[in-house]
């Protein structure tokens, strides 16, 4: 299952990384959506795969039953995914406005006539 | 008490942001709040201090949780400088923009968002947690973010893609990094990491992990080859902003670097800091040379912070190559005073840009001019922080610049002290441009066209004058009292090079 996500972890780095690299705002907002994925599956995968045992302490017992999933990494993906929506949401506007403000797509157009 | 003094550089620019967001459109009491929470924090940044200084490095658990579980705060003597000089430009700069920003700006929450920004470079200071470091980073972006595009100008657009760009790259690589760790040791708490590191055997891995974080904290801090998105933008905002950027963010991921490199990777050093000592001449370099091209004041000074930021990693490269620890000391101390010097003096360079800027309705150095004859303050407030820029003694520049070079020549890198010295000599080039640029020669006889600008009244000038002022002597009592300084900086750079006591007020339940 690892070497699975692994290989997933690597196709989002890839296309993200050359959306990034097109010439559009827009795709190149798509390539940061892809690589903060990427980085979020990536924590995940080494954070250990564990699947159906939840790390939940039963009656009478002071430890979670071994192996369980460790809830650390999940917690730092539910974080680093509100943290993402909200910077991509405002670049998405930044950009936008960008856009409107140049009349271009292209990064290159993107001049300041001073 | 060391609890109330560690979350309060937290709390108050947090409490000063959040009642200014929900007071929306007071202006009058955002100026207000604005001015008192940044003279609060900086006393208690200096408060903090003094307690460090007589009480060792202290810590606090949130939540009482244990050390590895809870989230650490954190404070060595190092944290401590670092929000003490947090605090002086937050304040210098709030003092600054109450005559200078505009009604717009200050409409739209200014202020509240220069206070965002101080909570995300406070905490980034005082965590001692890596996940926790990256929240603070995200904080801190954001309100540089929103700051940078405020106002929403042509320049102000394109320079804030740039920058928000490359800072998402870098925030994306911090992230895997810290996933790869936390993998790898299964924690994230920075004393528990540096114990567990130092007892793991594939340390190819960790030195991996390593240059993910340099790759990550180099963007942040502008580090060759990574430095693009600074002169990009550093000169769009307006000029109050732009000061409040180039003194603290950059120093944010040097920081960083200084303490994941002093704290957590020391093992491969060998290789690691040879590689930062091999950047840190590259930055240097780069950074100078961009500076003799350029014909717009803060542009011109943004190359410069690159340059300098060299200097600043250039200690760090030096202290992990060396084996006396006397050395290594010496080395990051110089470190650490260059820092403390470089924040008080650019932060201060780029108000003095901002006033030629509206007395002479332009950046352009081209045509500006007679400043020195209009205005013989202002051109004695320039000089004060642009000679201890590129190292002229006795200010506070000329010591920092001292003891990195000492460092390097007494470790026997001698390629890396002489690039030092001639980038200092280029630097004064540099500033010797602006000084006859703006101030020397006579005014330009054409008229200047963006007129749009309204020119400052006496009144208005001397108000801008007085933080630039206080800054400057800032700068000269540094210059002056160097021998605190430097104890003070040895005494941070000895904290950090023995773990052991970080680790111990971590990990030891509280504080010692």
């Amino acid at each position: 299952m690892a070497t699975v996500l692994a290989i997933v972890v690597g196709c989002l780095y890839a296309a993200g990384i050359y959306m990034m690299l097109r010439r559009s705002l827009f795709k190149l907002i798509l390539g940061l959506v892809l690589l903060s994925h990427g980085a979020n599956l990536l924590i995940f995968t080494v954070g250990g795969l564990t699947r159906g045992r939840p790390p939940i302490v039963p009656p009478g017992a002071t430890r979670p039953p071994t192996p369980s999933a460790d809830p650390l990494p999940q917690a730092l993906i539910l974080t680093a995914i509100v943290i993402g929506f909200a910077v991509l949401a405002f670049s998405l506007v930044l950009f936008h406005r960008g856009y409107q403000t140049f009349g271009s797509d292209d990064p290159d157009d993107l001049k300041v006539s001073e | 008490m060391p609890n109330v003094l560690l979350v309060l550089p937290l709390l108050i620019p947090l409490v000063t942001a959040a009642v200014s967001f929900l007071a929306w459109r007071r202006t009058s009491l955002h100026r207000a709040l604005a001015a008192v929470g940044a003279a609060a924090l900086l006393a208690a940044g200096v408060t903090l201090l003094i307690y460090v200084w007589n009480h060792g490095t202290i810590a606090t658990q949130a939540g009482e949780w244990p050390a590895p579980f809870g989230i650490t705060l954190v404070a060595d003597l190092f944290s401590a400088i670092m929000v003490v000089l947090a605090g002086i430009v937050g304040l210098a700069v709030v003092v600054f923009s109450l005559t200078s920003m505009d009604r717009g700006r200050e409409a739209y929450g200014y202020y509240p968002l220069v206070h965002a920004l101080l909570l995300g470079v406070c905490g980034a200071f005082l965590t001692g947690d890596l996940f926790n470091l990256y929240v603070w980073f995200e904080v801190m972006l954001m309100a540089s973010f929103v700051l940078l595009a405020l106002g929403g100008e042509r320049a102000q657009l394109h320079g804030g893609i740039k920058y928000v760009t490359l800072n998402l790259v870098s925030s994306a690589v911090f992230l895997a990094a810290v996933g790869i760790l936390y993998g790898l040791t299964g924690t994230l708490n920075m004393a528990d990491l540096a114990q567990r590191l130092d007892g793991m055997d594939h340390s190819s891995a960790v030195t991996a992990v390593g240059m993910l974080f340099l790759v990550a904290f180099g963007i942040k801090a502008a580090v060759f080859p990574l430095f693009f998105w600074l002169p990009a933008s550093y000169h769009t905002p307006p000029g109050a902003a732009s000061a409040l950027f180039a003194g603290l963010l950059t120093k944010v991921g040097v920081y960083a670097l200084i303490r994941v490199f002093t704290l957590l990777f020391v093992q491969e050093a060998a290789f690691t800091h040879l590689l930062i000592l091999i950047l840190s001449g590259l930055t240097m370099v780069t950074g100078v040379l961009g500076a003799v091209a350029q014909q717009e004041f803060r542009r011109v000074l943004s190359f410069h912070i690159i340059s300098q930021i060299g200097y600043m990693t250039m200690g760090l490269g030096i202290a992990g190559l060396v084996d006396s620890p006397a050395l290594a000391a010496l080395a990051l101390a110089g470190s650490i005073f260059y820092i403390a010097h470089h924040i008080i003096v650019k932060t201060n360079l780029f108000l003095v840009s901002s006033v030629t800027r509206r007395l002479c309705g332009t950046f352009d150095l081209k045509r500006q001019g007679g400043l020195y004859q209009s205005q013989p303050l202002l051109a004695v407030l320039f000089l004060v922080p642009a000679l201890p820029l590129s190292g002229i003694p006795p200010l506070s520049g000329f010591f920092a610049k001292l003891s990195l070079v000492k460092a390097g020549l007494n470790a026997e890198q001698y390629a890396i002290a002489g690039t030092a010295l001639v980038v200092g000599l280029l630097t004064l080039f540099s500033m010797t441009k602006i000084w006859a640029e703006a101030f020397w020669k006579p005014m330009p006889t054409e008229p200047v066209a963006e007129t749009e600008l309204s020119l400052l009244t006496p009144l208005q000038t001397r108000r801008l004058l007085m933080p630039i002022g206080a800054l400057a002597v800032l700068t000269v009592v540094i210059g002056l009292g160097a021998e605190f300084v430097f104890t003070l900086a040895t005494s941070a750079a000895e904290q950090l090079l023995h773990r052991e006591g970080y680790i111990q007020a971590v990990m030891g339940g509280g504080t010692p």
